[in-house]
């Protein structure tokens, strides 16, 4: 990596975290309704498998799709921030045109295939997104999101089967940050390495340190390569953590002050800043200054464009339902 | 022209459409190697291979799940579920997924797969094979549902339904697998909306679906006899409803029966008999009636099993009813 590309990517985390912190305030201000869940803390997986992932090429992208923590992972795989928060504010602008909301962000111009709240429905979906790039001949793949929670799901285990069976080029990648919602995972999960529960299926798996955004890096890389080569899917497990709670209305009640500290001690934001000073590549000043250009660019352009965003129209309600433009000679009606 | 069966109407179209569009692939529990358990794709894994011919492990909800990912990158899997109980299973893919994909991408995702699946009753399949659910997929917004009563609908359904952009439910039944009809040899496509008068009336509608379709026509013969001139409507698609095709034949006859063979509470009866309250309730001459399963699990016993699933009787006797013959 160049130390250019170092910079780039700390700046981007930088982003990812100072977006997530403002949609916070534009809750608390009532901006922002339904559910809310950040991704702080677990900056260095998305950012660093993504990083890896062939993007940029719109809809010849790599396939992404996640949960309902989905913001990061849409600003990565390309989605603008603007369309993302104006989603979040249920504008018309938004990426899901105000209809999907935090939960459900799509933006299939870059092929990021969507957020969804069925923890452990995104499984089968990439694999069939996967199903989709094989049958096209294409060199793409999919590349799945979940958390540790998820893998509790039925469609965990039939999904990792048919993967196998069917040799499907698709990439999950298991954020384990240790908590189902508020249930810490020794107390839900049998298997606490969460890579060796695919060993069922005899499938490539390995497991990292998620809070490194270089270790991610170097890890997903071998990943998508031994996916992008044919070889099947691959299950890769970073061990993370999210620093806030599980949704805005969680009082993390369930973990100690003592364990998040821990944590925070190893913010991937802080840990890939440090190195770079260390490098002489960047200094605290510069950091200050990029941290200045990000809340400037969320204030005067992402918030300003998502305030002033048109909602959706009324009459529009019933718009995306079925195809708005359906063929009448599959559709009809009926001629008597 | 030839006469065929059902199961071949079904499989004539998965022929034809996988051979317009490699896009276009099958899957379900034992459709390729064993050709299927209604038939439906007998000799296409032979054809296609196993790639477009897919054996699915009894993963009805990820596999459902797997086709609406593909679906979503532009293929067009054709899904079988072996009986509509196992579709339970796949009801988070197909309600909390497939259905609600456009609608909360802002209409920039979609996910045009069709799920076929038998629903209905056979002979003493007992509770966990004789789930009748029509009534639940048709109050599910963003699905497409459709019950074809013949070869030339299950043929030309079908394809409309591989080459339109939404989810499709096509409901098909145990016991119209073999029915047979003559089918045109020429390529053709029944559109997926819209009722059908398949039986024209003038003193009473019977309303049915799917099955009960033909519970209705054999009524009609009957109550003819009586010197009664029943109209029979084949709903076809229950979601979305045509309710007009529905008024107009409310209008002319001024007096109706629905016959389903799903349970009564919450079902197609009580959906059209609140449309007809909603657009014709002056148009009624009498009560309306519905004619419908009991409220039970589905019994094996065979006597059981017969008095908790309507029959053509008893839609003759509710149109005598209806007619204040009785």
């Amino acid at each position: 990596m160049n130390d250019a590309d170092k910079k780039r990517l700390l700046k981007e985390m930088i982003f990812f975290r100072r977006f997530e912190d403002r949609t916070f305030e534009a809750y608390m201000e009532r901006k922002i309704g339904g559910f809310l869940h950040l991704y702080s803390g677990q900056e260095a997986v998305a950012t660093g498998v993504l990083e890896k992932a062939m993007l940029g090429k719109g809809t010849d992208n790599d396939y992404v799709i996640t949960g309902y923590r989905d913001h990061v992972h849409a600003l990565k795989a390309g989605a603008p921030a603007r369309e993302v928060m104006a989603e979040l504010y249920g504008k018309e602008t938004g990426s899901s045109r105000g209809r999907g909301g935090s939960m459900h962000i799509f933006d299939p111009s870059v092929n990021f295939m969507g957020g969804y709240a069925l923890v452990g429905q995104p499984f089968p979906l990439a694999a069939g997104l996967a199903m989709g790039c094989k049958h096209k001949g294409s060199k793409q793949i999919a590349i799945c999101f979940l958390g540790d929670g998820a893998n509790n799901q039925g469609t965990f285990h039939e999904t990792m089967n048919m993967a196998k069976v069917w040799n499907l080029p698709v990439l999950f990648v298991c954020e384990n940050n240790g908590y189902a919602i508020g249930t810490h995972i020794d107390r839900s999960t049998a298997v606490k390495d969460q890579y060796k529960r695919v060993c069922a299926y005899d499938m490539e798996a390995s497991q990292h340190d998620g809070m490194d955004i270089e270790t991610v890096m170097e890890a997903a890389e071998k990943a998508i390569d031994f996916v992008r080569s044919g070889k099947g899917p691959y299950f890769i497990e970073f061990m993370t953590y999210r620093f806030r709670g599980h949704s805005m209305s969680d009082a993390k009640g369930y973990r100690t002050r003592e364990e998040e500290l821990e944590w925070e001690k190893r913010d991937p934001i802080k840990i890939f800043s440090k190195r770079l000073i260390e490098q002489g590549l960047i200094t605290e000043d510069d950091i200050k200054a990029m941290e200045k250009d990000i809340d400037d660019e969320i204030e005067n352009d992402i918030i300003k464009f998502s305030e002033e965003s048109p909602e959706p129209k009324v009459e529009d309600l019933h718009k995306y339902v079925l195809d708005d433009d359906p063929d009448p000679r599959w559709i009809g009606p009926l001629q008597q | 022209m030839a006469e065929i069966a059902y199961w071949e109407a079904i499989r004539r179209a998965h022929d034809e459409e996988m051979a317009n569009d490699r896009m276009v692939i099958a899957m379900g529990e034992d459709i390729g190697v064993a050709g299927g358990t209604y038939k439906a794709t007998l000799g296409l894994y032979d054809k296609y291979g196993e790639e477009r011919v897919i054996d699915t492990p009894i993963s009805e909800n990820s596999y459902t799940g797997i086709g609406i990912g593909a679906s979503m990158v532009g293929m067009r899997p054709i899904i079988e579920i072996m009986s509509i109980n196992f579709a339970l299973l796949a009801l988070d893919t197909l309600v909390n997924a497939a259905a609600k994909i456009r609608y909360m991408s802002g209409g920039r995702a979609q996910c045009p797969i069709v799920m076929r699946t038998p629903g209905g009753t056979a002979h003493q399949l007992a509770a966990q094979h004789s789930a009748r659910l029509a009534r639940m997929f048709m109050s599910t917004s963003g699905l497409r549902v459709v019950t074809p009563r013949g070869p030339i609908d299950a043929y030309g359904m079908l394809k409309s339904a591989v080459r339109c952009n939404d989810p499709v439910i096509i409901i098909e039944h145990e016991q119209m697998y073999n029915l047979k009809e003559e089918v045109p040899d020429e390529e053709f496509f029944r559109p997926l909306e819209g009722a059908e008068i398949v039986r024209e009336g003038s003193d009473i509608t019977l309303v049915g679906y799917n099955f009960s379709v033909h519970l209705c026509l054999e009524a009609a013969k009957r109550l003819e006899a009586d010197g009664i001139n029943a109209e029979v409507l084949d709903l076809r698609s229950l979601k979305p409803l045509d309710r007009e095709t529905i008024r107009k034949s409310v209008e002319k006859t001024h007096r109706v029966l629905i016959a389903e063979e799903d349970e009564a509470p919450v079902g197609v009866g009580a959906e059209i008999m609140a449309l007809i309250n909603e657009d014709c309730f002056f148009a009624l001459d009498a009560q309306p009636v519905r004619i419908h399963a009991a409220d039970v699990p589905v019994p094996y016993n065979a006597r059981l099993e017969k008095a908790a699933i309507p029959s053509a009787e008893d839609v003759y006797q509710g149109a005598l009813k209806v007619m204040g013959k009785i």
